[in-house]
């Protein structure tokens, strides 16, 4: 099992830094200007272009890119808040985008998963039907639309949370966004849940227990939810990326200085930034690699089919 | 409570049910009469769709949830703790009653398809176990001792070791005997057994038949069996029920059923069944197929198939002709004013051969 695990870490980070080549070079043919060309003059854009050496040939430049990254330096935004190391400021937003996406996975998936058990438990009843309507809602529902409805209510016709985000009083101004950014994942994890398990329910190897004498919840969290989840696992684990990685609108909309904000400045600012673009990308590589992994060895964990195939691979 | 018969262990009466449907209602089970005396194996044959398996699904509450039961009874008997007789009907039981009391502990169930009648994510030791110790039949070390006991009653050596096995590592004969080793985990008075071996490779049904034998001798349980192959019920039952299209249309002990067959729905499985004698061209399958019951047929369900229906076929449906204390057959054939009708020629020598071929065997 070891020997398993360390092949599939290896194998991720070899993919990593396959990505990062890729990005590095897809960076540096993109369209636009690294810098705020409209203020500068050719003169002065020659003069950075030489300080950045972005003249050099782009396998020097990517060792340099690489040595400096393995220093965990980003390096300096070409025409993003000059000045400031890339990290410094990345590790600002992260912490923001990861704490709101941290706390609407956390609703998400835990509420997700009460609605999809309780809609399955009660197939073909209110509750069922209660659950459908709120999944096609809130997979249709972008989740900025619902933070704008948020905050007319409790905002401001209640004033129970504020209108903005505010990192002093951290928990309590995020609840608005983290909700709204949950209302996709809540929705899509109900309904998984809730179809996954109506299926196991009506397998086989559920009657055999049934006509064993199990019911009630020793039938649901021993035989039902352990097989509904390997396939929740699976739709899970881009939605968490996603919700790590912030969402550009809300973090718009509710004045989150967070990661989604810092890619559209990084683009669409007075020009592409060429660094800041890279870093996002790579973190969003990592990110999505690393989750993959997770849910890799996840499944090893839930599915003993995958673990024994595994170590029989080992052998 | 209601009359039962005194010998019977299990006894469905006059089981109507009916499954909710898109395109309507579907009138599955339509007064299904049918004993089970203790010690006893009782087969269900028919055809695909003939009701065999939600009869029995009705008895262990595993109906789906489309179902309703019309009317009937499915009456149990038991001895209660303080050692007096009692009966209850099972359809009355709730779902969690049924599961606490009945479910495993007093009649136990064995699926079609090992493949898929064993959860994959639980080690087949724990699947055993499980049955014992929720029934609170013994701690987990007499649990886990039971469960090596009962895996090698059905013929698994090295149990220890398959004790943490999963089900993907194991062949299909071994997870169907892994299945009966569940049911057979709390000491079931009733195992029924829904097309055990269908899903299996020959050798391997032949096995598993042995092996339900066995456990059935052994352990002096009652045993439905239900099969669509006649082949397998004069291997295994003393009586033999008859189905078709929601009725039981004759049953009988197994002699009568193969050797003074009434019914032509019976003769006609006969003949289907293949012998060594009769090539493959001559083995007659039933012309046509059952009747659709989202539409209620109209007299004798199987009228349409019969090459000797009389007229009364299409308009009133035949009772139970009583033609032994234990053979009887709803076909209007056996009315006093019918015309005479004899089995075919063909089927009864075929009979008459196989009759020769048992006695070799005696
Ligand atoms: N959930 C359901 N909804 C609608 N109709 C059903 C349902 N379950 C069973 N039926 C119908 O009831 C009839 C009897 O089905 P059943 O499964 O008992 O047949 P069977 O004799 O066991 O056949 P097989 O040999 O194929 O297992 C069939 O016509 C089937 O279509
Ligand atoms: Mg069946």
């Amino acid at each position: 099992m070891a020997k398993y695990i360390l092949k599939r870490i290896g194998l991720a980070v070899a993919t990593l830094l396959l990505i990062i080549f890729v990005l590095f070079v897809l960076v540096r043919i993109m369209p636009g200007n690294p810098f705020p060309s409209e203020r500068m003059s050719a003169e002065q854009i020659a003069n950075k272009r030489a300080e950045m050496g972005l003249d050099d040939p782009i396998l020097v430049q990517f060792g340099r890119y690489m040595v400096n990254l393995a220093h965990g330096d980003f390096g300096k935004g070409t025409s993003l808040y000059y000045g400031a190391p890339i990290t410094t400021v990345l590790t600002t937003c992260i912490f923001n985008s990861f704490r709101i996406g941290g706390l609407a996975i956390l609703m998400g998936t835990t509420v997700g998963l009460i609605l999809g058990i309780t809609a399955a438990l009660n197939k073909g009843h209110f509750l069922d039907h209660f659950c459908t309507v709120f999944s096609i809602l809130g997979v249709c529902v972008p989740g900025y639309v619902f933070l704008i409805f948020l905050q007319y209510f409790f905002s401001y016709k209640m004033s129970v949370f504020p209108y903005f985000f505010d990192a002093s009083r951290f928990l309590y101004s995020s609840i608005l966004p983290a909700l709204s950014l949950s209302l996709f994942t809540m929705s899509t994890v109900a309904r998984f849940t809730r179809n996954e398990m109506v299926e196991v329910m009506d397998s086989d190897y559920v009657h055999l227990a049934e006509s064993k004498g199990m019911y009630g919840s020793k039938l649901v969290t021993r035989h039902i939810l352990r097989n509904a989840l390997i396939p929740i696992v699976t739709v899970l684990a881009p939605l968490v990326v996603d919700l790590l990685t912030g969402a550009l609108v809300i973090e718009k909309i509710y004045g989150i200085n967070g990661i989604g904000k810092l890619m559209v400045d990084a683009i669409a600012g007075e020009g592409v930034d060429y660094n800041y673009v890279l870093a996002l990308g790579i973190l969003y590589s990592a990110l999505y690699i690393g989750i993959m992994l997770v849910v890799d060895l996840l499944y090893g964990v839930l599915d003993p089919r995958i673990r024994v195939s595994a170590k029989e691979g080992d052998a | 409570m209601a009359e039962m018969n005194e010998k019977a262990i299990l006894q469905f009466q006059d089981l109507d049910i009916s499954f909710r449907t898109n395109a309507g209602t579907v009138h599955a089970i339509r007064g299904v009469n049918l004993d089970l005396q203790r010690g006893e194996t009782v087969a269900i044959v028919g055809e695909s769709g003939s009701g065999k398996s939600v009869t029995v699904k009705a008895c262990v509450g595993l109906l789906d949830a489309n179902a309703t039961v019309n009317s009937g009874k499915i009456l149990y008997r038991y001895t209660d703790e303080k050692g007096a007789q009692q009966v209850v009907d099972l359809l009355t039981l709730p779902k969690r009653e049924l599961r606490r009391t009945i479910n495993g502990s007093k009649i136990a169930m064995v699926f079609q398809d090992p493949m898929t009648s064993l959860d994959p994510t639980m080690t087949i030791g724990k699947q055993i176990m499980e049955g014992i110790l929720i029934h609170k039949k013994a701690d987990k070390a007499a649990a886990r001792a039971r469960a090596l006991e009962l895996l090698e009653l059905v013929g698994i050596t090295d149990a220890e070791r398959r004790m943490k096995a999963y089900p993907h590592q194991l062949s299909g004969g071994m997870r169907q005997r892994v299945v009966i080793a569940i049911a057979l985990a709390s000491d079931p008075e009733i195992l029924i057994c829904d097309e055990p071996t269908t899903a299996l490779d020959v050798t391997i049904q032949a096995r598993i038949l042995e092996l339900i034998k066995d456990v059935q001798k052994r352990l002096g349980i009652s045993v439905i069996y239900i099969t669509h192959d006649l082949g397998v019920v004069a291997k295994v039952a003393d009586y033999v029920n008859v189905m078709y299209a929601g009725k039981i249309i004759e049953v009988g002990n197994v002699n009568e059923i193969f050797y003074e067959p009434k019914h032509p729905y019976t003769w006609g499985l006969l003949a289907a069944m293949p012998d060594l004698e009769t090539d493959d061209d001559r083995l007659a399958s039933i012309p046509g197929s059952p009747p659709n019951l989202l539409h209620e047929p109209v007299g004798d369900a199987f009228a349409a198939r019969n090459a000797f229906a009389l007229k009364i076929d299409e308009k009133a449906e035949p009772p139970m002709f009583k033609i032994s204390d234990t053979h009887y057959a709803a076909t209007w054939l056996l009315h006093p004013d019918a015309p005479k009708v004899e089995m075919p020629t063909e089927l009864v020598a075929r009979l008459e051969r196989a009759r020769k071929e048992a006695e070799k065997y005696l």
